[in-house]
């Protein structure tokens, strides 16, 4: 990865990226914070373009910037409170979790910055998709079907919790 | 004779299916129950068969098993052994085992419990015939402690009585001390030879040269028998035993589980036999309970008890004959027995049901008139006990005397002489007392239904003819079983006419004393005569429950107490301040438990960055960090 | 220009400082649905490193976009069931101040 345009290319979505994120921990609107995380989500996948990862580029889009966004938005606007713009932004222990942040981040930096990559020299095969599709259904299809399951377990999950329970029905339990 | 597995088996199923599933329908429990029991006998019946056509058994056991669990150095193979000795056994057990099982159903007709009876009975059967067939001293432990407890619960099957309450814990208590040295022979073996098969064992043992370490094993492992088959000093438990149901005493307490014991050392005869003075042990414990037992039981009243004290004397008699180092003597006394004391056990609970429960041998009389066939069955059983020909005592008996004489033991056979005489007399006293003579208008007795006498009679044609396959002149028996080389039996006619005449005579003191004189008058004042302090001391069984009360008092309570200081000031101090620990630290620790969600992910990530930081600067990596010094 | 090659230790450092920005967001922000969007942000930056190792390192093989296949399974799994908590516990608490939750205790 050495051609100018990958090189300028990593560092403009790198700086989207830690843009949005900041933009998303710091805004006070909700509403703000789901488009800036979308923002996020999608400069994400176009480094993944960048990866050579297209297809995982495409789910991130439909997944992330999609349906979780969406689902945020469905969240924010349920639990939609008037006062919520007065409170604080941040709770009461700022401090200590900046300097938990700081050390991370000097940790993994410095961490990082020693390391020697085994860099493999070969390169991604064009057709990303089909060996994605034969590896998941597989090598790895056990995961795949449990995945599955989780989903759905997930999906019924959510349904269940979030049901209204209406004052005048009987309890179940 | 490779399916004798199934006959363990088929009890423990039949325990399980009637305590899991059928406990709800009665009948369909007994019946269970009693098929099971059956059909192990005709299995059994079948390995019997096969072993008198396999003569090469007596020498080479069949052993097969199965690796049971395995570590390094320690091995334990569960299976089956088979010879005549445990074919014998099986066949003994299930065929008496079925019979009182069928009994059963007349004696517990319409008792609470009755289904949880029947299960115990087969988780005994089960218990005792896997005993019987181990091929592993492990697992015949196992098994020896199943027929504890089942003869435990049995025993407390009223446990609505105190006394009954009472008699199951001292059974189990009594028969746990001897269990102790019983396990820790067990694991000297283990130790010593590394091994716990009965038939390496038999290879090993009499090659063994540290003979005062075999002794201390040996007398360990006859604790054992000791306390399970009623021995002095531990036959307290076994009277008091008679709390539970008749058909238990008879199953139980008499037939079975008390030869138990006999049987272990019977089993392990090779080990005992390569150490002369625990034979010599043996031998002196068997003749002195032998005669023990039989001073008490002439002093006895009620007739489960004179019973019980004459089952302690007759394993007094297996012993002495093991004890003299005749295998085949002792179990064809074994053998035998179990055979007439089942049936004077069931005959007694047969006169128990007729007599609603009374049992004082002096308030019965005259039940002959109105319990015809209990009362021939039980004559039956005490011309065999007596030792009458050709009932089957006789035969038992005088082999077990003859082997006393014939290695060399002449006080033990005159104490064995005296003692036949005595068995002759209380049995016969408890007869004439219950059976002939005039009727107590009190009573009023009727014959219990066929269910209950159609036992009594297979048990009494046992009774008479079981004695026939180890006469002198047609020996099967001794072939069979033995230890050592085979020496056929000669006719010893002196000894075999003395022990008639000592079996009549004490029948006929008997009947001196309690039949022929109605009053009874001079059985009273013989009892004058022989002062009425001897008269007590017997009646009391010599006052040793009340020593080992005494001793329990003085000692062991004082122990106790001195034990209950130690952990009143101690343990509990300990235990409390370890608590008031516990909840001074948890108050401290308090301030940290806020219930918010964040607090708590923050101090997560302060240990990860603890173990992170921890791990950049000294594990193996540590020269990562920022290029390191490199 | 080998020194502005692009190589896994770029990845590697926008991945930790995005995870460090979700990772402050999610310690600090009030919000329930702040919380858990920080939450999200920290899971893409995984979903980068495993990206990126699995271009640099094992391109063939694609293990790690499996994984980050894997990963947005769970992510939009937790996404579902942690809205529909807090919408459960809004409606019983009327809020989605996590300071109010403190109710995790004895």
């Amino acid at each position: 990865m050495t051609s100018i345009y990958q090189v300028g290319a990593f560092w403009l979505i790198s700086l989207a990226i830690i843009f949005a994120a900041i933009m998303v921990v710091a805004s006070r609107q909700l509403v703000h914070m789901v488009l800036w995380l979308a923002v996020c989500f999608i400069a994400v996948a176009s480094m993944y373009f960048l990866l050579d990862a297209d297809y995982l580029a495409l789910v991130q889009i439909m997944v992330y910037a999609g349906a979780v966004s969406i689902m945020m938005i469905f969240g924010v606007m349920l639990t939609q409170r008037p006062d919520l713009k007065e409170c604080l932004l941040f709770n009461n222990q700022l401090k200590l979790a900046t300097l938990v942040v700081i050390v991370v981040l000097a940790l993994t930096g410095g961490l990082t910055y020693g390391a020697r990559w085994f860099v493999s020299g070969a390169t991604v095969p064009a057709d990303t998709i089909a060996h994605i599709g034969t590896l998941l259904l597989s090598k790895y299809v056990i995961p795949f079907e449990v995945a599955a399951v989780l989903l759905l377990v997930a999906l019924i999950g959510a349904i269940v919790l979030a049901k209204e329970v209406k004052p005048g029905a009987r309890s179940r339990d | 004779m490779y399916h004798a597995w199934l006959v363990p088996l088929l009890p423990a199923l039949s325990f399980a299916v009637i305590s899991l599933l059928t406990k709800q329908w009665k009948w369909l429990s007994a019946t269970i129950s009693i098929g099971a029991m059956v059909s192990g006998f005709i299995i059994a019946a079948f390995i019997a068969v096969g072993v008198l056509q396999h003569p090469g058994l007596i020498n080479h056991p069949l052993v097969y098993s199965l690796r049971w669990l395995s570590m390094p150095g320690f091995k334990v193979d569960a299976g089956i052994l088979l010879d005549p000795l445990s074919a014998m056994m099986l066949f003994m057990v299930t065929l008496v085992a079925s019979l009182i099982q069928i009994y059963s159903l007349g004696y517990m007709r319409g008792e609470k419990g009755f289904s949880v009876f029947f299960a115990y009975m087969s988780l005994f059967g089960a218990s005792m015939l896997l005993l019987v067939a181990a091929s592993n001293l492990l697992e015949l432990f196992v098994a020896w402690e199943g027929v504890g407890v089942c003869s435990y619960m049995l025993i407390g099957f009223y446990n609505h009585k105190i006394s009954a309450r009472e008699a199951a814990k001292k059974a189990f208590v009594t028969t746990r001390i001897g269990d102790t040295g019983l396990l820790l022979g067990l694991l000297s073996l283990q130790l010593i030879f590394g091994t716990l098969n009965i038939a390496d064992l038999a290879q090993k043992i009499p090659q063994f040269q540290n003979i005062p370490l075999l002794i201390t094993v040996a007398v360990l492992f006859f604790l054992g028998p000791v306390g399970k088959s009623g021995q002095f000093p531990l036959h307290v438990w076994l009277p008091d035993a008679m709390e539970g149901p008749t058909p238990v005493s008879a199953l139980i307490h008499a037939a079975t589980m008390v030869v138990a014991g006999v049987y272990l050392v019977g089993r392990m005869l090779f080990m005992f036999a390569s150490v002369p003075p625990v034979m010599e042990l043996v031998a002196w414990v068997g003749g002195f309970t032998a005669i023990f037992a039989a001073s008490i039981a002439i002093t006895q009243r009620e007739i489960k008890r004179i019973l019980a004290y004459s089952t302690i004397s007759q394993i007094g008699y297996m012993m002495l004959g093991l004890g003299v180092g005749s295998l085949s003597a002792g179990f064809f006394h074994l053998w035998t027995h179990a055979f007439f004391k089942a049936l004077m056990f069931l005959g007694a609970g047969s006169v128990l049901i007729g007599l609603h429960h009374k049992a004082d041998v002096w308030e019965m009389g005259g039940l002959i008139k109105k319990m015809p066939i209990t009362a021939v069955t039980f004559v039956v059983g005490g011309l065999a006990i007596s030792g009458i020909p050709p009932f089957a005592g006789f035969w038992s008996k005088g082999d077990i005397l003859d082997a006393t004489l014939a290695s060399g033991h002449t006080v033990l056979f005159v104490i064995g002489s005296f003692t036949a005489f005595l068995t002759a007399f209380y049995i016969w006293r408890m007869i004439f007392l219950c059976f002939f003579g005039k009727e107590n208008p009190e009573n009023h007795p009727q014959e219990s239904p066929l269910v209950m006498t159609i036992p009594l009679m297979i048990l009494a044609l046992f009774s008479t003819v079981a004695g026939l396959i180890g006469t002198p002149w047609w020996d099967v028996w001794g072939r069979y079983i033995h230890f050592g080389t085979y020496v056929p039996p000669v006719a010893n006619w002196p000894l075999m006419i003395g022990d008639t005449l000592l079996g009549a005579l004490g029948i006929y003191a008997a009947y001196l004393f309690y039949c022929k004189d109605r009053e009874k008058t001079k059985a009273l004042a013989a009892r004058q005569w022989f002062g009425g302090r001897l008269y007590d001391v017997l009646y009391h069984k010599y006052y040793l429950d009340e020593l080992y009360m005494w001793f329990n008092h003085s000692m062991v309570d004082g122990v106790a107490r001195l034990m209950y200081l130690f952990d009143i000031y101690v343990v509990d101090g300990i235990v409390n301040g370890v608590g008031a620990f516990t909840v001074a630290a948890g108050e401290g620790l308090r301030v940290f438990q806020t219930g918010r969600l964040q607090n708590y992910a923050l101090v997560f990530f302060l240990g990860v960055l603890a173990v992170g930081v921890l791990l950049a600067f000294t594990g193996p990596h540590a020269t990562l960090f920022l290029g390191g010094v490199r | 220009m080998p020194a502005l090659a692009i190589s896994p230790t770029n990845f590697v450092l926008l991945a930790s400082v995005l995870f460090a920005i979700g990772l402050f967001g999610a310690l600090t922000r009030k919000n329930a649905i702040a919380v858990l969007m920080c939450i999200e942000l920290m899971l893409n930056a995984v979903n980068i490193n495993l990206i990126a190792f699995s271009r640099f390192v094992t391109p063939q093989l694609f293990t790690g976009q499996i994984f980050a296949i894997f990963v947005i399974t769970v992510a939009a799994a937790e996404v579902g069931v942690g809205l529909a908590i807090i919408i459960n516990i809004y409606r019983h608490r009327l809020s989605v101040n996590l300071d109010d939750f403190d109710w995790l205790k004895w």
